[in-house]
């Protein structure tokens, strides 16, 4: 896991995903591969401004063994304003999430490899 | 001049109150409150840490700078908790904030004042143009075992501060250090709690090396108490600020501006610069500023600032004070909780 | 393409099997498949495994050789092929038998699903997260549960679907199950029972998910003229179709409607022949209560939005127009991931055949729906009398 995360750092750490140059689609996770122009794919970086509304989210109960100290915790579909949809943990409490709420990046842990393995840092998002 | 180019503060949302730890104890909540001037502490939430909090601030600070992040050439973490104990802290807020690859980097401990620490490195690499800017942190989740009286104030957040020569909005006018050796209050590798010499920590170490400090720096520039605007000693609780300021010759309204510690507890690391960030919120150009930090073991940095006009040009908002505001209290239970007191199941 | 029959099905009991090892499960299955085909076995000519994670659930790969190992077909050395496709892999395998079949490579294949689960305890759950994006999706804290969670969120919002209309699948999977001895659960609940029964992901509850199951099925394909020597009643698998979507949830055109399910139905439907009005009987996937409104509308028995107007009417269950997953369904006959995709087709061979006994529904047309993950996959198979 360790290199899978660190290779994976700065597009965690900072919202770094995609743009194709041609069609002007952003892609959160990054692809560097268009799915609408293919061979005619014009793929930069770009950073999300990290301001997004929730689409749909769930308060999640019945939670992995790492994640047993933040249960109940808040899984939502976040659509960043550039376009892409992204998959993340709300920093709120339960009764405050909302479809259509605005929402922030932030930077938070996301796990760790046990008490002596390493620390996972990613991006969450909290109310705006 | 080099100096303070922007700041970012980060506070977790979360407290305790004094009188709630107090009753898990069987001590009574409102002398302690009362006698270290502590109403309530700042608690991390469960998936932060000194990283996420020296980010946080961070990214603030490079945001109010308006600077690209690639012109940070040095950063500097000063923490005594560093989430490892052996990986730097500073290589997460430099890939954080998209500082690139080419920047000077290390995190510093010297128990409260490793983050004035990171201030003068940046400050001198800055004045002997080794770097364009440097961001030094101080940023803390200090943890004081459960039941000792560490446990009322030990809490987290943290300030960022940018050092430039450019677009300069408190020039730093003098800094100097009064160091010695002074045992005061240790954390031994691999112990999780941190000990102290209880009273010990007054007179002999607190006291004695920021009026030291204080003194000194005073003496250099040539200036009294009264021609500060604002003064910032480090706040390990609220008691002894407003004494060292009184035996110095500083008035209350001088430190009121940044004595947040009654609030949110000793952030450690965080401390005088958050209350330092405090008094720049409501600074104004001219304003000449006071700061003196003191981490044990022992030390304290003294700084004097000058506020220029750029300060009117920098975002501010949301000051200090409002994150301050913004808590959500939680039981014994929930910080035992929150601050990974329960042992778990592997 | 040749013409390809279904001549004989078998299936081990779904649930909590302490007493039986992986081995044990697939055998029981594949002797019972045999035995209903009246073969021998040394005509068999091929195989193909569905299993999802061997690996993680047992620390096993290389289960295809393995099962030929166990049901006595290591001595034939004949081609063993697992195929994986998270818990569509059942799905999958039938269609590549069928695909040989019809293909004229050959005549009879055997196509195999098993899933041993609780070897592992409760690591099986997270296990199952695998038919999703670790990355992007369990990473961030996403559970499987959870996505369909978030889809089921978007369906209420959308089209007024109501956590009632979810337990009234429950209700009714539960019910079949009762009169499938095969079944894991088999007691009737009433929509109280869902209703009051825990959250595991807002707004699904406990009986809103398919349990973690252990459990093998069997099928065995053959030729048209081949089947002939076997069965008197032969079921033919009229068209098999598979399509495929993004993996992560939020990477997809429309959260509420799975597109891998909309294509392979529509592919399915053109090359047997039939429309969606002409399905008679149904076995889908409702691993979550939600992806059974969602298979009724992608499935096209329903526009889009109004799937749970088919529960409420009562028109899937065992007496509607359209029964859906007799068998009790993912959620009360039980889920063993690989074994989902042949367990259905087991039913709906029985269904068709007029088998089924307490549970026998009036049918010609059947279908199956098989998914993976959270749809990235899907398999839809049509199956006939004639």
């Amino acid at each position: 896991m360790l290199p899978r995360f660190w290779r994976k750092i700065k597009y965690r750490y900072n919202l770094i995903g995609t743009k194709c140059e041609n069609c002007g689609t952003y892609y959160y996770p990054p692809r560097n591969f268009c799915t609408k122009c293919r061979r005619k794919s014009k793929i930069v970086e770009v950073k999300f401004s990290g301001r997004g509304e929730v689409v749909s989210y769930s308060v999640v109960h019945e939670v992995p063994e790492n994640m047993k100290e933040q249960k109940p915790y808040v899984i939502a579909l976040v659509k960043l304003e550039e376009g892409p949809m992204i998959t993340a943990q709300l920093v709120c409490r339960p009764e405050e999430v909302r479809v259509g709420m605005k929402v922030k990046a932030a930077f938070r842990k996301c796990g760790e490899e046990g008490e002596s393995g390493i620390i996972y840092y990613c991006t969450k998002f909290v109310p705006e | 001049m080099a100096g303070i180019v922007s700041y970012g503060t980060y506070i977790p949302i979360y407290r305790i109150k004094a009188e709630e730890i107090a009753r898990i104890w069987g001590e009574d909540g409102e002398s302690i409150s009362r006698g270290l001037g502590i109403k309530q502490k700042s608690i991390p939430d469960i998936d932060e840490d000194t990283a996420t909090i020296a980010v946080e601030a961070a990214r603030e600070a490079i945001f109010r700078a308006k600077i690209d992040p690639e012109q940070v050439d040095a950063i500097y973490v000063g923490s005594e908790s560093h989430p490892y104990a052996v990986k730097p802290t500073a290589t997460i807020v430099g890939e954080a904030i998209g500082a690139g690859n080419y920047y000077f980097a290390a995190d510093l401990e010297f128990a409260c004042k490793a983050g004035t620490a990171g201030m003068q490195i940046c400050y001198a690499m800055v004045k002997s143009k080794m770097i364009r800017y440097g961001l030094a942190i101080g940023a803390d989740t200090s943890q004081g075992a459960p039941g000792d009286a560490l446990e009322y104030s030990a809490s987290a957040g943290g300030a960022a501060y940018v050092i430039g020569d450019k677009g300069v909005i408190a020039e730093i006018e003098c800094t100097l250090s009064f160091t010695s050796d002074t045992p005061d209050f240790w954390r031994r590798e691999g112990q999780p709690y941190p000990k102290h010499g209880g009273r010990f920590t007054g007179q002999p170490a607190y006291f004695r090396h920021i009026t030291s400090a204080a003194k000194k720096i005073m003496e250099i520039t040539e200036l009294k108490p009264s021609d500060f605007s604002y003064a910032v000693f480090h706040q390990p609780n609220g008691k002894f600020p407003a004494r060292v300021a009184k035996m110095l010759g500083f008035s209350k309204e001088q430190i009121s501006p940044g004595l947040v510690v009654p609030y949110i507890g000793n952030t450690y690391s965080g401390s005088s610069l958050l209350g330092l960030a405090a008094t720049l919120d409501v600074a104004k150009e001219g304003d000449l500023i006071l700061l003196v930090s003191f981490g044990s073991g022992a030390g304290s940095d003294a700084f004097v600032l000058r506020v220029t006009d750029r300060i009117e040009d920098i975002e501010r908002k949301p000051g200090v004070w409002e994150k301050i505001e913004k808590g959500i209290f939680v039981d014994y239970g929930m910080y035992v909780k929150l601050r990974r007191k329960i042992k778990m199941p592997g | 393409m040749r013409k390809v029959a279904v001549i004989g099905v078998g299936q081990s009991k779904f649930g909590e099997l302490w007493d039986y090892s992986f081995r044990d499960i697939v055998l029981s299955a594949g002797i019972e498949a045999i035995e209903d085909a009246g073969l021998e076995g040394r005509e068999i000519e091929a195989m193909y495994v569905g299993n999802m994670s061997g690996g993680r659930f047992l620390a096993q790969e290389h289960i295809a050789a393995l099962i030929a190992d166990y049901s006595g077909l290591a001595e034939l050395h004949i081609p063993c092929t697992r195929v994986e496709g998270a818990d569509a892999s059942g799905g999958l395998a039938l269609r590549q038998a069928y695909l040989a079949v019809a293909s004229g490579l050959h005549d009879i294949v055997i196509a195999a699903g098993a899933e041993k689960v609780t070897d592992v305890g409760e690591k099986a759950v997270e296990i199952l997260s695998s038919g999703v994006d670790r990355e992007w999706e369990v990473f961030n804290g996403a559970t499987l549960a959870s996505l369909f969670a978030m889809m089921a969120r978007m369906h209420m919002e959308k089209y007024g679907t109501r956590a009632e209309d979810l337990a009234m699948v429950s209700v009714k999977n539960h019910k079949n199950a009762t009169k499938n001895p095969k079944a894991q659960f088999r007691r009737e609940i009433s929509i109280d029972v869902v209703m009051n029964s825990p959250y595991v992901a807002e707004p699904l509850r406990m009986f809103d998910c398919a349990p973690v199951s252990d459990g093998a099925a069997v099928v065995i394909l053959a030729s048209e003229e081949v089947a002939k020597n076997y069965t008197d009643t032969p079921i033919y698998i009229s068209s098999s179709a598979q399509a495929c979507d993004y993996i992560a949830l939020s990477s997809r055109r429309d959260p509420t409607t799975m597109d891998a399910i909309v294509f392979a139905a529509r592919e399915a439907y053109k090359k047997a022949g039939v429309e969606a009005k002409d399905i008679d009987v149904a076995e889908v996937h409702d691993s979550y209560t939600i992806a059974e409104i969602m298979a009724y509308e992608d499935l096209g028995f329903v526009e889009k939005g109004r799937g749970a107007e088919l529960i409420r009417e009562g028109v899937t269950e065992l007496d509607g127009d359209i029964p859906v997953n007799p068998s009790g369904g993912l959620k009360a006959c039980g889920h063993a991931a690989g074994a989902t995709g042949i367990r259905q087709a087991v039913e709906i061979v029985l269904q068709l055949r007029g088998d089924a006994k307490e549970r026998q529904v009036d049918a010609e047309t059947g279908l199956t729906l098989n998914i993976g993950g959270t749809g990235a996959t899907a398999v839809v198979t049509v199956f006939r009398r004639d």
